[in-house]
């Protein structure tokens, strides 16, 4: 089936949307960026893609009226499948430290490092399963993020049992580790899928039963060819992305247009982020009439949070929840963030309880904001609200009551899923393009 | 991946930028006068500095006074690139980030050896004419240079159009400064008595440059535009804001720069680029506010990459407008400096200002305005946000915003400017296909 | 019986400045306006308007100074970058909120680009509020400047006697000068007690008392003026050991009470400041006889206040307004406050600087916003400097 790739080169993390002809999101995936642009964008859009074969799947098996409980046999079947990734690219991580262990630092010790890489990789292997049981708790869902945690633990207790500098182990993983982050993902998708199922299979009491039939349905999901028929790329502050003139499209537009594929009615849409905030008016169609942007001043963005947190020392994702405690927020009068800090300081000496500082450094961070969105034009019914600092229940607070206060009834959105808008607007211009609509793009 | 996902290869080579009569001509001409500057010291030449909105360089010259534009050698050191230095030094010695970084330039330039393009020394002056024109700064500037050079100072008040209009009042008030003041005083620091008729003869000439300035803006009205109006615009203006209007020289100028625009638009080309000749037209702009100096090239490139072209701009009124039909005329000398210092861009009203973007917008077939939003310089940004809301709401057409500085470096970030750049061009593109659509 | 002046009285002064001073809504103007029908207000900015021509055509002139630390700025955001003071979304905040609807006309004095090109987003913004960039002559001879001048005053008095329905007269024109010559030497008074005695008259309170005279009609100022001196005059207050500053910073922008308050805690007595200028700009009497508007025009040209917005022609003059509020108040020292991305401020401020320097007179500086909120800084700056100063002049 044609599909329709948006690719979104963010700052930290880089995402892709699939979409079909019917412009319905198929499936999303999302990476960290990294220094080589290509390979942060193939990998992205491959986790689309797995995501998208997932929805196939689900397809297929409710289709069918597969009898398995949908939800446990699609999650083991992911977790399964995670897990064979991760063993192929550990296997990449082994052959390259492997790879390192050459020249005058190793000459003495060579046999002794590969020996203790081998027991570190082994070890990685076997616990491996265990990072993909379910509730498993990950910090993060990136390999270097695992694989890095993990390899240290292991390598320090190898190399002090082997007698071996520490050093060595390190050395050879931080050679090697950002070589394999790159490389692009090796391997069928489709063989790693069915790996996958073959663990579940024989791992799933509950799927036994059913085994064939299951596999059946899956080989005919598999069968279904998702082809890129079109992407569209974006991304702020790259001098160059990797796709040329005619797949780009400005990162304003995207989110703007994505937007409006979550939520049709919307006319005003606002994005903080970390590094920058956006106002953004939008037609009937998705298409921006107008925008604003604050991208050189913090105090409007997520950036501005991630100050506070540090002076407060406290977790990002913690401000929010305290800050909810407050109903008196204080009139905080910093506009910049260098001084928040110290205004911070300064009431907290004077005796003013955290969770009133916090909330009204909520408020300034919205207030900040929606000065964005009057230059850009105001607030027009509907509003659409996305970024991280979205997911943050205090600043939701401030907005609705500073929209309240200024705009009267306006509804409100947010979806959870946000940080896709960029990239589900990028699919849709793909769709569009490829159809001959023509949108902005090239000619 | 199986779709046309092409890696950017490398750029073709930049051609070989024509050097045609006009700047050829232009280069002479500033090559002479930094020369006629440096060597006053040995020459015995009296040298004035004064600034460009309200720069009466034709009474300058009836006294034989060598013009110095400290405005002009602030661009100049943006555009060189020592700028950044220069605003440095001025901050180390105590002036506040927040201020014009024209100022600030020429501060740390004097503080580091005063050293002009040609690289000798400039000049101490012998009179500031403090043309207090369009810009509160003007008056702080000339303040700061006369407690370091000592020297005679002498204020030319040009009132605000605040109502929109030149009233008798205002053109009476500096007629007498004029009489009183001015002219008394460059006659006491030159030694050379004032001959009005030498004034009326230097306004002729004045006219004569105009005219063809004018023609020279207006053929932006074609499609394709010959010109860009901005970043061209820049070194179009040069001789006519410089020390230059009222000389035959400047005629010279013009008059080449005319019969080579007249060329272009007879073969139906687009303005001349540092990378050759722009490709297809694709947008219009208006463009309001002064350009980004010290990242000139790098900002033009955005604009001529994507085939936009600025078909008028405000910037290129700040030395005097010329295209509503002012001319200076020398059968009333002193009125006519009078007016000419009150119809200057940024001595005209928010609401003057307005409707001329409006009308640029509309008698150039734009596409959109754009504003290049200044952070040191009060005079052009206070007020552009309401303008652009209200162009946009006048003209139905979109305005965008990018914010950048006059000469210091630091505030110029390109993947902020390009990014909001491209933003607008693709905002044109979808409001046009629509417009297509719905026809 | 007369109650008794005490503590007690004071407080009744600063309380009833203070209530006016936080007032956003003017309500005091407001009722002003609506005691009696076909009154009109007539809002001026900062630095100085002759609000006599107001005054005479029987109108109210109401100092708009910003909104202050007490006013959320949500719409006035909308039209100025970061980098512009607050002082004009402040006012716009003012103006689009309604608070200003009562308003008839609105006066924007040339003392810089912000506020001038504010005089035509307002014609914009509010067409049917008389809106006048009011333009005052850098040259100072009293045939150029001075008659610029008096044809501004005559459009001014022309416009608003339309405003009125009446003419200006002359006669209206002379009793507004007694009466603001009347106001003028009460502040200037206030300000001399204050020097003699700045334990006495905090500058703080001095601060309300003074800014009152932007809201309340001028007779009623001038009472409130005579009944604080009064007051603190009859009342023994502690002497603290500060050392004694002149605060200027060209101030259209106007720093929080409480950076105000912040200095005087910090050990610091204000003998003298530019503040609020436009009560005492006019220094001395103008003539109550001849013609009125050349009256005022050569107090402006010869009799008035230094400012960073006015030229001065002598190189040797410039700067010396300070030196000699120095030692005309007996001050040691003086505290630079300058708002944020003040022009008129912070590029006349190293002139300054020099002059002081070359007097042999020490100085500190800092920048603020009408809205600044922590004054931790100020008050470690501030009482370093003071400490320094009681070191310094001790040995």
């Amino acid at each position: 089936m044609q599909t329709f790739v948006g690719i979104d080169l963010g700052s930290t993390t880089t995402k892709a949307v699939l979409v079909d002809e019917q412009s319905k999101v198929m499936g999303h995936g999302i990476t960290n960026s990294r220094s080589n642009y290509e390979t942060a964008a193939r990998v992205a859009s491959q986790e689309a893609h797995v995501d998208g074969q997932f929805t196939l799947f689900r397809r297929a098996l409710t289709d069918a009226h597969a009898q398995v409980e949908l939800d446990t046999f699609l999650g083991a079947l992911e977790r399964a499948f995670r897990l064979e990734q991760f063993l192929e690219q550990l296997d990449d991580l082994e052959q390259t430290c492997v790879s390192q262990i050459k020249g005058e630092r190793f000459a003495k010790v060579a046999s002794g490092v590969k020996d203790a890489l081998a027991e570190v990789f082994r070890c990685l292997r076997e616990e491996a399963p265990e990072l993909y049981t379910p509730g498993a708790k990950r910090k993060s869902d990136f390999f270097r993020d695992i694989a890095g945690s993990r390899y240290h633990a292991h390598a320090e207790k190898v190399a002090r049992d082997a007698s071996l500098s520490y050093d060595l182990l390190l050395n050879v993983y931080d050679k090697s580790i950002i070589e394999v982050e790159n490389r692009p993902p090796a391997g069928k998708l489709s063989d790693k899928f069915r790996r996958a199922l073959g663990r579940v299979l024989a791992t799933e009491p509950s799927v036994k039963s059913a085994a064939a039939d299951i596999q059946k349905m899956i080989e005919g999901a598999l069968a279904i060819d998702l082809e890129e028929t079109y992407l569209v790329g974006t991304g702020y502050g790259r001098v160059t992305l990797p796709f040329s003139k005619e797949h780009i499209r400005s990162e304003i537009l995207c989110h703007g247009l994505g937007a409006h594929m979550m939520y049709p009615r919307t006319r005003t849409v606002l994005d903080i982020g970390g590094q920058d905030t956006k106002g953004i008016q939008i037609d009937p169609n998705g298409i921006v009439e107008n925008f604003q942007m604050n991208d050189r001043c913090a105090a409007g963005c997520g950036r501005y949070l991630g100050y506070i947190a540090d002076e407060m020392n406290m977790g990002l994702h913690e401000l929010g929840p305290l800050a909810m405690k407050s109903d008196r927020p204080a009139r905080i009068n910093s506009t910049c963030t260098v001084f928040a800090g110290a205004e911070l300081r300064d009431r907290l000496s004077l005796g003013e309880k955290r969770e009133d500082i916090l909330a009204g450094l909520h408020r300034a961070i919205i207030l900040r904001a929606i000065s964005i969105i009057s230059r850009a034009g105001g607030i027009t019914d509907e509003f659409t609200f996305t970024g991280g600092v979205a997911k943050n229940e205090a600043a939701v607070r401030e907005l609705r009551k500073v929209i309240k206060e200024n705009y009267g009834d306006v509804t409100i959105n947010i979806n959870p899923e946000s940080i896709y808008t960029g990239a589900l607007g990028a699919a849709e211009f793909a769709r569009r393009a490829h159809f001959g609509q023509v949108d902005g793009g090239k000619q | 991946m199986n779709t046309a996902t092409k890696i950017i290869t490398s750029r073709a080579p930049a051609k070989e930028i024509v050097k045609d009569a006009s700047m050829l001509k232009q280069k002479e001409m500033m090559a002479a006068h930094y020369d006629r500057l440096t060597s006053a010291p040995d020459t015995g030449a009296k040298v004035a500095a004064t600034f460009v909105p309200g720069n009466l360089n034709e009474l300058i010259m009836c006294f034989d006074l060598v013009n110095n534009l400290p405005e002009v050698n602030a661009i100049q050191n943006g555009l060189r690139r020592v700028s950044g230095s220069y605003v440095l030094e001025a901050e180390k010695i105590g002036h506040s980030e927040d201020v014009c970084t024209y100022v600030k330039s020429d501060i740390g330039m004097m503080a580091k050896g005063n050293i002009a393009p040609n690289g000798k020394k400039f000049p101490d002056p012998d009179v500031l004419l403090l043309s207090y024109t369009g810009c509160f700064t003007f008056m702080k500037w000339f303040e700061l240079l006369r407690e370091q050079y000592k020297c005679e100072t002498v204020m030319l008040h040009t009132p605000y159009m605040g109502d929109g209009k030149i009233t008798k009042n205002m053109v009476d008030y500096m007629v007498k400064q004029l009489k009183d003041d001015v002219i008394p005083t460059l006659e006491r620091v030159s030694g050379v008595k004032f001959d009005i008729d030498r004034l009326r003869e230097y306004l002729k000439k004045s006219t004569k440059a105009e005219d063809d300035l004018v023609r020279v803006l207006q053929s932006a009205k074609t499609k394709p535009s010959p010109i860009d109006a901005y970043f061209g615009g820049i070194y179009y203006i040069g001789p006519i804001f410089g020390a230059f209007r009222g000389t035959e020289d400047a005629i010279d100028y013009y008059r080449f720069l005319r019969e080579e625009i007249e060329d272009r638009l007879a073969k139906g080309q687009g303005p001349v680029t540092p990378d050759g000749d722009m490709g297809k037209e694709r947008y219009r702009l208006v463009v309001e506010g002064p350009p980004n100096y010290t990242s000139f090239r790098q900002f033009w490139k955005m604009f001529y990459d994507e085939g936009a072209v600025v078909v008028a701009s405000s910037y290129t009124k700040v030395g005097g407008v010329y295209d509503f039909g002012f001319r200076h005329d020398p059968d009333k000398p002193l009125e006519t400096l009078a007016e000419y210092c009150l119809g200057v861009y940024t001595n005209r009203s928010l609401p003057m200002r307005i409707d001329m973007l409006v009308s640029y917008i509309n008698d150039y077939e734009a596409d959109g305005l754009l504003i290049n939003s200044i952070k040191s310089c009060n005079s052009f940004s206070a007020g552009q946000l309401l303008m652009m809301r209200e162009v946009e709401k006048r003209t139905g057409k979109p305005a965008a915003f990018v914010e950048s500085d006059l000469v210091d470096p630091r505030y110029f970030s390109a993947a902020n400017i390009k990014n909001r750049l491209e933003s607008y061009f693709q905002m044109i593109d979808q409001k046009r296909a629509s417009a297509a659509a719905a026809a | 019986m007369a109650a008794p002046l005490n503590s007690s009285a004071t407080a009744t002064v600063v309380a009833r400045a203070n209530a006016l001073f936080e007032d956003l809504s003017f309500t005091s103007a407001r009722q002003w306006k609506a005691a009696k029908p076909g009154r009109k207000v007539i809002g001026y900015m900062p630095i100085y308007v002759p609000r006599e021509i107001i005054h005479a055509a029987d109108m109210l002139p109401l100092g708009i100074v910003g909104g202050g630390d007490q006013l959320e700025v949500i719409h006035g955001d909308a039209y100025y970058q970061s980098y512009i003071c607050r002082i004009p979304r402040s006012t716009i905040e003012l103006g689009v909120s309604g608070r200003l609807d009562f308003v008839d006309g609105m006066l924007f004095p040339s003392i810089c680009d912000v506020i001038r090109n504010l005089s035509g987003m307002w014609k914009l913004m509010f067409p049917n509020v008389y809106s006048r960039y009011f333009d005052v002559p850098q040259n100072y001879q009293d045939d150029t400047g001075g008659n610029f001048y008096i044809n501004e005053l005559t459009e001014l008095r022309h416009d608003l006697g339309k405003l009125r329905g009446q003419p200006i007269t002359d006669d209206e024109i002379r009793r507004s000068i007694a009466a603001y010559n009347e106001n003028r030497k009460l502040v200037r008074d206030l300000y001399a007690f204050r020097a003699e005695q700045p334990w006495q008259a905090p500058a703080a309170e001095v601060y309300l008392v003074v800014r009152a005279g932007l809201v309340l009609p001028v007779e009623d100022h001038s009472a409130m003026i005579r009944d604080y001196l009064a007051a603190v005059q009859a009342e023994e207050r502690p002497k603290r050991d500060n050392c004694r500053i002149v605060l200027t910073g060209t101030f259209c922008e106007q720093p929080p009470l409480n950076l105000i308050k912040s200095l005087e805690l910090s050990g610091c007595y204000v003998v003298d400041d530019d503040l609020l200028l436009v009560t005492r700009w006019l220094i001395g009497d103008v003539s109550a006889d001849g013609d009125p508007l050349q009256n005022l025009s050569l107090a402006f040209l010869h009799h008035s206040e230094s400012t960073a917005a006015k030229y001065e022609p002598n190189q040797k003059e410039k700067g010396q307004h300070l030196v000699r509020a120095v030692k005309r108040s007996g001050a040691e020292g003086v505290i630079f406050a300058a708002p944020s991305f003040c022009d008129p401020a912070l590029l006349e401020r190293p002139m300054l600087q020099h002059v002081l320097k070359s007097a042999g007179i020490p100085y500190i500086a800092f920048k603020y916003a009408e809205n600044s909120g922590q004054m931790q800084p100020i008050r470690e700056q501030a009482g370093t400097f003071a400490d320094s100063i009681k070191l310094w002049s001790a040995a």
